[in-house]
């Protein structure tokens, strides 16, 4: 390319300001292959674009390089600009002298030095640059979702009303997740079983959604618009056809009422075999391999109990894990979140004392369909509390711990405070020991000042400790209001578990590619305006494992997860990037070291008429990483857009120029 | 040697040291204009010739940086990148060029603060091994 257009951006003052625009103007104006130079205030306005597109038609360009903010923020428009010029797209190159250069060099010479650097190796690189095309690609009208939380729901049903087929992939025995286990929803007092059972059976009901539950994906590899989906389906030892959910074997179990009820925050107990809750949905039972005294043992009684008076003649200790593989074109990730374990924090006493519980397992006890039936009691003696007390932020907001707020944790303690009063009346003391109340929400402050308004005490101060006195419980906490110290007996303290990211995100992070932040959750493509999408193509996120949200948030995102998705699923093909690899077949002698190098099994080689071997690029299983051209010792594998020439005419300015 | 400024080659993988390297600037975390970056698709593509070339060019130094151990956006670049670094380093070493002057970081898209900390000290680092000899030879 010798008719290269250099486009320098001043951003505002957000480039002009450390870069000096018209220098660097200048400077590109004199480089070899440049014909024009010019500067705008706003280059992704429809004036800048005008500006790029009027130039290319004036001036003949056959390359452009436009420097001004990070390639990830605008390729995509330039490269349209470019296009609907009449220039291939992939002619341009972006010179990033805004995140990597004016934003973080304040020394206006250093800027505008660097900035002039870049932007020549822009040029070098575009002198290089060919026209490619990008191939179409069949999209597959699938969606796969992985949690069937609220979020997962709420994806699941959004993309199968728009006619899309849908996986939903949960691990659990019944979808509902978290939001299962709450008694009520803030600020509403909505019973949340009420608002999220209808759900569920509409995820049951719908044609276009296959639910894979007690399930997990193992492994997903190709990319937008057909990605293929490993799922290991773990048995039940209950046939799924058969089984009615009548419940029957769950009365006879030899085990139970001896095994920690984990939906219960293990308050309850549960037997072996297990309906994790009433309106589970699929509403099947399950039995647990590790507690099953049959399948541990061999034996159980004389025969197993549940075998026996199982009518549907559902129960099958043969079954095993079932691998079932499909394809989808999208895919939405909703796994939640973990609580964080308070035993991190030992001054809190959790684990070691009872009577210290955590929101959640303060939710089940309120529960009607929790272990107590709807009794709040205090787990080490069953008795009333005559006074709770509620520790806020326990981890969050924490340089040692979590640095985040987990944005529910406030609400969550008001609602509670509220419930218990409606439960145990008017005599018992509610104490809130809170950093702020973040009441932030729609109507979330309305709730907190009916609250503050009843009896209830907050100390405003993070407590030191909690003591266990021969009476019970003292709480240490200095409230920063009035100045004082304050030692609060209390029967029973609620801690408000900072929320975090589920302990398995990082292995299915790996397993989808998709990334996570320095907290662990799942890292979203831009925080203001792709909020739901991540790095990876046709891959989205919703709900807590993006980071903590209250339902609505997460009910919103998913939504927004869903039609994004949808976007993609309405198309009949797409356009595949082209920056892949391809071999010249002059030069490659068949070692087929490429073949090795490959994570992707795309290279394959071919024998040709004169039996020699060369490499061939499969384009379609290609990701376009340049692993095997880095490796080709002949230098035959290329890689489109980043061919070795290509990147050296870059490595020449730059290493060049001291 | 006190006003030596090293000119340093970054090469950065799309994927996380390049989303990093953005997430500093975002951030407005300032760190040496010495840095000049290259972006690649992955680490892996980074061919040691490259390394050598902008060496030879007279570059004071090569950084590249990709996805932490299991985060490669194609699951394994930044293994096969981080293996070729080991063996060029050997190889400079028999050159007589100061391996240190080629420098292995994984960087992820959140971690902006540890691009420009890399940043800082591979510069001070540089500037303590002092100008490649084979600067201006061109
Ligand atoms: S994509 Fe970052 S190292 Fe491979």
């Amino acid at each position: 390319m010798d008719r290269i257009g250099v486009f320098v951006c001043h951003c505002g003052v957000n480039i002009a300001a450390t870069v000096d625009v018209d220098e660097v103007v200048d400077f590109a104006g004199k480089l070899d292959g440049v014909v024009v130079s010019k500067s705008y205030k706003y280059m992704c306005s429809d004036n800048g674009a005008n500006l790029i597109k009027e130039s290319i038609k004036k001036f003949k360009l056959d390359g452009v390089v436009v420097a001004s903010c990070s390639p990830q923020m605008h390729e995509h428009t330039f490269r349209r600009v470019v296009e609907e010029a009449g220039l291939n797209p992939f002619v341009l190159e972006i010179a990033n002298i805004r995140e990597q250069c004016s934003w973080v060099h304040p020394d206006r010479k250093e800027a505008t030095e660097k900035a002039k650097l870049l932007v020549k190796g822009a040029v070098a690189k575009v002198r290089l640059l060919e026209p490619l095309v990008r191939e179409k690609v069949k999209v597959t009208p699938k969606a796969l979702v992985v949690g069937g939380g609220i979020a997962g729901i709420q994806a699941s049903l959004d993309l199968s009303e728009k006619g899309f087929h849908v996986y939903l992939v949960e691990k659990e025995p019944s979808i509902g997740g978290r939001m299962a286990q709450l008694d009520k929803t803030f600020p509403t007092l909505d019973c949340a079983s009420c608002i999220l059972t209808p759900k569920m059976m509409d995820v049951k009901n719908h044609p276009n959604i296959e639910l894979f539950a007690y399930s997990e994906v193992v492994s997903v590899d190709g990319s937008i618009g057909n990605y293929r989906v490993k799922v290991v389906r773990k048995p039940r030892y209950v046939d799924f056809d058969k089984c009615t959910g009548c419940g029957d074997c769950v009365n006879v179990c030899r085990m139970k009422g001896k095994v920690p009820d984990e939906f219960n925050m293990n308050l309850g107990k549960r037997g072996a075999v297990y309906i994790p809750f009433p309106q589970a949905i699929p509403l099947k039972a399950t039995i647990d391999p590790e507690q099953c005294l049959f399948l541990r043992y061999g034996k159980c009684g004389r025969s197993p109990a549940c075998q026996d008076v199982c009518e549907a003649e559902a129960i099958d200790f043969t079954q095993r894990e079932e691998l079932v593989e499909f394809e989808v074109g999208v895919i939405v990730v909703a796994t939640g979140y973990d609580l964080l374990d308070p035993s991190a924090l030992y001054e809190y006493g959790y684990s070691r004392y009872k009577d210290v519980i955590t929101t959640l397992e303060l939710e089940r006890l309120i529960s009607s369909s929790g272990p107590t039936g709807g009794e709040i009691v205090c787990p080490s003696d069953q008795r009333k509390p005559g006074s709770v007390t509620f520790v806020l932020c326990v981890g969050s907001r924490d340089e040692t711990v979590c640095t985040w707020c987990c944005r529910v944790g406030c609400m969550t303690a008001l609602k509670q405070a509220y419930l218990l009063r409606e439960h145990l009346g008017d005599d018992v003391e509610i104490n809130i020991c809170y950093t702020d109340i973040r009441s932030f929400g729609k109507r979330y402050e309305e709730f907190y000042r009916r609250i503050r308004g009843v009896k209830t005490n907050f100390f405003r101060g993070r407590p030191s400790e909690v003591k266990e006195k021969k009476d019970g419980l003292t709480i240490d906490v200095f409230d920063t209001m009035t100045n004082k110290l304050f030692e609060i007996k209390t029967d029973l303290v609620v801690l408000v578990p900072a929320v975090v990211p589920r302990n398995d995100s990082s292995d299915l992070g790996k397993i989808l590619h998709v990334s996570r932040g320095a907290d662990g959750f799942f890292l979203e493509a831009h925080p203001k305006l792709k909020p739901m999408d991540t790095f990876t193509d046709g891959i989205f996120i919703a709900g807590c494992c993006q980071g903590p949200k209250d339902i609505q948030d997460s009910v919103a995102q998913a939504s927004g997860a869903a039609s994004r998705a949808a976007n993609i699923l309405s198309k009949e093909e797409l356009e595949a990037e082209p920056l892949i690899a391809f071999v010249d077949e002059d030069f490659c002698s068949g070692c087929a070291t490429c073949v090795s190098v490959c994570s992707f099994n795309a290279i394959e080689l071919m024998k040709k008429e004169d039996n020699k071997y060369v490499a061939r690029v499969v384009e379609a299983l290609c990701k376009g990483c340049g692993s095997c051209v880095a490796a080709c010792p002949s230098g035959a594998m290329q890689q489109k857009g980043f061919k070795d020439d290509q990147i050296l005419a870059v490595v020449d300015v730059l290493g060049g120029e001291a | 040697m006190s006003d030596f400024e090293p000119n340093i080659v970054a090469f950065l993988c799309n994927w996380c040291a390049y989303a990093g390297a953005d997430l500093a600037g975002t951030s407005r975390l300032i760190y040496p204009a010495n840095v000049k970056p290259i972006r690649v698709m992955c680490s892996g593509r980074v061919d040691p010739v490259f390394v050598l070339e902008a060496l030879k060019k007279g570059a004071d130094g090569v950084l590249i940086a990709g996805c932490h151990p299991g985060d490669c956006h194609y699951q394994s670049g930044n293994y096969k990148a981080n293996r070729r670094v080991i063996l060029l380093k050997e190889l400079l070493q028999q050159l007589n060029i100061n391996p240190r002057r080629v420098r292995f970081e994984y960087v992820s898209a959140s971690e902006g603060q540890k691009f420009a900390n890399v940043v800082k000290e591979f510069v001070e680092e540089i500037k303590e091994i002092g100008p490649n000899p084979l600067r201006g030879e061109q």
